[in-house]
């Protein structure tokens, strides 16, 4: 039984946690919160790409670091604690994974390097007017020209290259996937209105754009499925460094604040709820790791653990993301603040992928009991 | 990161398993209730099997396995106890009734006793041939228990012990019990206080079953009337009781916590009975968009107990002290099963309100229901643990205390006590 992270993959974290406790400090992520034309924190995405972080788990051959998912697991729970800016999930964990497992030779060569390298970001296209259920996919291919709207989308504003969901013919095996280029003439991307200021959404029109086919034509649904599961593992790390850096900050301002003449913290009805919120992290990364072991291991295990993961993970985050707002009173109610921005980022990585609903029910189902009709 | 044992691991699991197949019979898959809010039906019977198993499995060197030899163990690392733990649970075996001594009492007198007491208890209590009780709790100190009142005077070579224990589990079939009393009522309450070992046998002792809300009655109340102790009996020193019975609580949290659904019980077993039974439209429930959910998040967390306990495991084999998994796992459990149970009933539609034989899978929901606040109340209460994992792991400040510094005749008592 070694069912921890190995001392290795623990300084990959120690390195990832100094330079993003510098760089992706509370006071940078409010900067990109409030500049309306901050898609993302450039800065530290180049540096990310030059730490080797964005292609961990691409092969070496490749232009990645060739580590492994282990490495990306725990660099993904500290990009979620210092709630750093970057499109990791949609470049690194959707796009590139995309291409791993169903590009040809020629199409990892391609993009791969490029994507690894952080010089190309990739944004993942599903969702039409928010529904994530195969028949919500009308945008139509017609040799290989797209048409059609997809919204929102994460991150297509500072995206290059976009993996968008196509119907090729009716029913569920009527969906392939296409890699489209954003400058396309034919491509048209306008900003959203967010929540989460610091995670870009967009509404994406494609008016007869060029896409080229990854993976077999009308495999696209049971491709993303399995996309999903495994990006499903890396955002529950991120959910999880989310939660943890929101139940450090209530600690943190529990011993510092005072109350009827002593600290916060020493009430009861504080530390309980302290408590809870610790336990369910805990709990969560119990979970998160097994996730983690299944994804390095591509274990058949891995539909079960993704839900696993994603659940305790979404609760956990939603939980001590609201506990840490209570807990500091007014103050945690304003915007210069910093616990908002943890409220908004749980909100947003809960959509990412559907909503603990969706992963409650997969969960039921890859224990053997799908739902019948 | 894996699952697997290291080849040592490896090879103690399969001498484990070896010696537990000429030595017991595989436990049958499901059907079986949850061992631990079973109501024994012939006590008598049931301890007789269990001490029977316990000399066996001393006799073949797999009892107290982490204790010292000299003691009655076989002095290994505590995964290759976890190993053993893991393997003795799928075979048919009475249930564990050495807990307090073995888990908690022994840990105890091999930190504070003497060498003699050592000689004397350590060899009968891990051959299982002396059960042991835990006399700590009083009506008036549970959670506080440094509030607790039974009172010994120094007569000689003896004291005498006056006072009411209670929540004694097996006390009518123990040969001896860990005792917290007062000796001091005039210092500080924590410094008072002094631990004796008592024979249940001694004159005086009076035990009286107390009936839970389960219906059963596995602890009772016990009575001290002028009971003698030899002084030779004492476990640390005069006045420094708390010290020794914080060693036994520490190993308490330890004990109590693991568990889940039981042994006999897993995920496919819930799963099965979920699909079995018949919503309110009548499809089966498994079908039930809101039983899919409610199951889903109740799995979710079942797993990330026994996960955790992966974690706790993976501590111990690094050499590391096991962290606050102890208190989580506890806290967790208690109130998961609680909820469990209600599940289990609320799939079992109209049948959720039988009971015992009538009621489906032998009452097994109900039994955990009804069972579960004996887990969030007994070896530290819900509110204790949060208080641990607050102040212990969290670093947060205790809350300001009006009895610590005061004589503990002088600390406020209310007026239930005072009577």
């Amino acid at each position: 039984m070694n069912f921890a992270f190995s001392d290795d993959q623990e300084m990959v974290r120690d390195a990832a946690r100094r330079l993003l406790s510098e760089r992706s400090t509370m006071e940078r992520v409010h900067q990109i919160m409030d500049d309306p034309t901050a898609y993302h924190d450039q800065p530290l995405w180049e540096q990310m790409a030059e730490n080797g972080w964005i292609g961990l788990a691409v092969p070496e051959e490749y232009g990645g670091s060739g580590l492994g998912y282990l490495e990306a697991c725990v660099v993904a729970e500290e990009v979620g604690r210092a709630l750093a800016c970057v499109p990791l999930a949609s470049s690194s964990y959707l796009v590139t994974e995309a291409l791993l497992l169903m590009g040809s030779e020629e199409q990892k060569k391609r993009y791969l390097p490029e994507l690894a390298s952080g010089q190309m970001i990739g944004a993942l296209a599903v969702a039409e007017g928010g529904r994530l259920d195969p028949q919500g996919i009308r945008l139509k291919s017609q040799k290989d020209k797209l048409t059609g709207t997809k919204d929102p989308v994460t991150d297509a504003l500072c995206a290059d290259v976009m993996l968008v969901a196509a119907r090729t013919s009716e029913g569920s095996d009527g969906i392939s996937l296409f890699l489209v280029k954003k400058a396309d003439e034919h491509v048209k991307c306008q900003a959203l209105q967010v929540m989460d200021q610091t995670k870009p959404l967009a509404k994406v029109a494609f008016d007869g754009a060029p896409g080229e086919l990854l993976g077999p034509a009308g495999a696209g649904w049971a491709l993303i499925q399995q996309l999903f599961d495994r990006a499903a593992v890396l955002l529950a790390f991120e959910q999880l460094g989310g939660g943890d850096h929101a139940l450090q900050m209530a600690v943190a301002y529990a011993k510092e604040r005072y109350v009827f003449g002593r600290p916060l913290g020493s009430f009861q009805a504080i530390k309980h709820r302290l408590a809870d919120m610790f336990t369910k992290l805990e709990l969560a990364r119990s979970n998160c790791y097994y996730g983690a072991w299944a994804l390095s291991k591509n274990a058949p295990e891995l539909g079960v653990a993704a839900c696993l993961a994603r659940v305790a993970a979404g609760d956990a985050f939603e939980f001590a993301s609201q506990e840490n707002v209570q807990i500091h009173g007014g103050i945690g109610f304003t915007w210069q603040a910093d616990p908002h921005m943890f409220v908004k980022r749980a909100r947003h990585l809960e959509y990412q992928l559907g909503d603990r609903r969706l992963w409650r029910d997969r969960l039921i189902t890859k224990l053997g009991y799908p739902k019948a009709g | 990161m894996d699952f697997e044992d290291s080849p040592e691991e490896a090879a103690f699991r399969a001498e484990a398993r070896s010696w537990l197949e000429k030595n017991a019979k595989p436990r049958e898959k499901s059907g079986r209730g949850l061992g631990l809010f079973e109501e024994p039906g012939d006590e008598a019977k049931m301890v007789q099997e269990a001490k029977a198993w316990q000399a066996r499995k001393a006799d073949g060197g797999w009892a107290c396995l982490t204790w010292p030899t000299a003691y009655g163990g076989r002095g290994v690392s505590p995964v290759q106890s976890v190993i053993w733990g893991q393997e003795e649970g799928k075979f048919e075996v009475p249930p564990n009734i050495f807990a307090i001594g073995i888990g908690m009492a022994g840990p105890t007198i091999m930190s504070h006793g003497t060498e003699e007491q050592k000689q004397k208890y350590l060899k009968p209590m891990a051959r299982g041939d002396e059960i042991w009780c835990q006399l700590f709790s009083e009506p008036g100190a549970g959670s506080d228990l440094a509030a607790l009142r039974t009172k010994a005077q120094r007569d000689g070579n003896d004291w005498i012990i006056n006072g009411q224990k209670v929540w004694t589990s097996g006390a009518h079939y123990s040969r001896y019990g860990i005792l917290v009393t007062r000796s001091d009522f005039t210092v500080p309450k924590h410094k008072g206080l002094t631990y004796f070992i008592v024979d249940m046998k001694s004159p005086g002792i009076e035990i009286r079953p107390i009936k839970q809300m389960t219906g059963g009655a596995n602890f009772n109340e016990v009575f001290f009337t002028d009971v003698r102790i030899p002084d030779a009996n004492r476990l640390g020193e005069v006045g420094q009781g708390w010290q020794v019975a914080i060693t036994t609580l520490m190993n308490e949290r330890m004990t109590i916590g693991g568990g889940g659904m039981g042994a006999g019980f897993g995920l496919a077993d819930l799963l099965s009975y979920v699909s079995s039974c018949t919503a309110y439209d009548g499809r089966s429930a498994i079908e039930d968009s809101h039983v899919r959910q409610r199951l889903a998040d109740l799995i979710c967390r079942l797993r990330g107990l026994e996960l955790t306990g992966n974690r706790l495991v993976t501590a111990l084999s690094q050499g590391k002290m096991p962290g606050p998994e102890g208190s989580i796992i506890k806290l967790a459990m208690g109130i998961l099963l609680q909820e469990l149970g209600a599940f289990g009933m609320d799939i079992s539609c109209a049948n959720g309100s039988l009971y015992g034989e009538d009621a489906p899978l032998k009452a097994l929901w109900q039994s955990i229901y009804l069972g579960s606040p004996a887990i969030r109340i007994a070896g530290g209460a819900d509110e204790v643990q949060r208080n641990i994992i607050g102040e212990r792991v969290l670093g947060l400040p205790t809350e300001i205390r009006v009895d610590k510094a005061v004589p503990y005749s002088e600390v406020p008592t209310g007026p239930r006590a005072a009577a």
